[in-house]
């Protein structure tokens, strides 16, 4: 399975982009989208904000929106923070199609319910988990007195959490 | 300033970053507090006096004065709006989705983790044609214990800090609002509360179109 995660601002706006692979059932941690389909997953996130925003006002608040959006075969999940920034995750199983690029790891990751069923239950607790410890270290980010709203995360200490958070769940 | 960049290991220099001598950055610090853990009154009183008197400044006008006021605290709302949604326990943790939660939010939540309280008052505008006016009501604002409006300047209320602190909240949770701080305490002998200020929240129209609109779904 591969990952596409960002973090998007309230005017719609990255703040954050990260990509990696499944660390379980023997992953490399390695992000493995197809070269000539890695470019779209900017846009099948960005067209998942209208529906992100359909949903947000509905139900009882939640802030993990569970699995918003299916475009082919990626899935996005999504996690709203109250200050109404996004954490929107790209999920994308090994298909057939990808396997000739993907090369061996493929059949060792399709072994784990994660891999193989993108909106199974375990999927969503595990995107769940990984989404509390993003923003865990998200509100540590946004709470030093020089960020403002909608400002770009550069920290590398960041990036190690989420990948960490990466690396433990998914 | 390159002797204060000290050789260290070489991947942290390669980024950029400087760490603090013992390694830990903000990341490093846990988010949840001590129940008991309280800031210094006295020390709080000469932080705040010494911004009233920076934001005094070159002013034109009283309104200039609480505008200023208002900014500083606008960061803080945005910032305690997640930091005190994140403390909240797992079963609890949900966006405000309408005005009436959002306030609640403010007047319980927030005002506990600033004052150690809970807000005195939460009403609704009786003014048929205002909607949109909510009103926190505050006997006896903590930023003001220690603060005597001069006679000439008898309008300010330096609790506009606080204002700026609701607006940011509001403003966050995506209900864009402007939020001012009245005195309606009267200043006769035997007044029970004289410093009791009201917050004066108005919600910006979407709001109100939103709330009407998710209302009737």
């Amino acid at each position: 399975m591969s990952y596409y995660f960002v973090i998007v601002g309230t005017q719609d706006n990255p703040l954050f982009e990260h990509e990696f692979g499944t660390s379980k059932a023997g992953g490399d941690g390695q992000a493995r989208f197809p070269d000539q389909a890695r470019h779209m997953n900017q846009f099948i996130v960005h067209s998942s904000l209208d529906i992100v925003e359909e949903v947000q006002w509905g139900g009882t608040g939640q802030m993990y929106l569970k699995c918003v959006d299916r475009f082919f075969n990626s899935y996005v999940s999504c996690f709203l923070t109250g200050g109404n920034v996004k954490f929107m995750l790209l999920h994308q199983p090994p298909s057939s199609a990808v396997s000739s690029t993907g090369g061996a790891a493929n059949p060792r990751s399709s072994t784990s319910t994660i891999a193989t069923n993108p909106t199974s239950p375990q999927t969503e607790e595990a995107v769940r988990s990984f989404m509390l410890e993003v923003y865990e270290s998200w509100v540590k980010a946004i709470m030093s007195p020089f960020y403002h709203v909608n400002m770009e995360v550069r920290s590398p200490v960041f990036r190690q959490r989420v990948a960490a958070a990466g690396r433990k769940y998914l | 300033m390159s002797n204060l960049q000290a050789p260290r290991g070489g991947a942290k220099e390669q980024s950029g970053l400087r760490y603090p001598a013992n390694g830990k950055t903000i990341y490093h610090r846990p988010l949840n507090r001590a129940k008991t853990a309280e800031l210094s009154g006295a020390s709080f009183a000469y932080l705040f006096s010494e911004m009233v008197s920076y934001a005094s400044k070159k002013i034109e006008s009283i309104q200039d004065l609480e505008k200023r006021l208002n900014v500083q605290g606008h960061p803080i709302g945005l910032k305690l709006l997640d930091l005190l949604l994140y403390r909240e326990p797992a079963r609890s943790q949900t966006r405000p989705l309408n005005i009436i939660t959002l306030l609640h939010f403010i007047k319980i939540n927030v005002w506990q983790h600033l004052f150690g309280q809970a807000a005195d008052g939460l009403e609704k505008s009786s003014d048929p044609s205002k909607p949109d006016e909510y009103m926190i009501i505050d006997n006896e604002p903590l930023v003001n214990r220690y603060i005597s409006v001069p006679r000439d300047m008898s309008q300010l209320n330096c609790a506009a800090y606080v204002a700026g602190i609701i607006e940011g909240v509001c403003d966050g949770a995506a209900f864009p609002a402007r939020v001012t701080a009245h005195s309606v305490g009267k200043q006769e002998e035997g007044e029970m509360w004289p410093g009791r200020t009201v917050f004066l929240v108005k919600f910006a129209p979407e709001v109100m179109e939103r709330e009407t609109f998710l209302g009737k779904g």
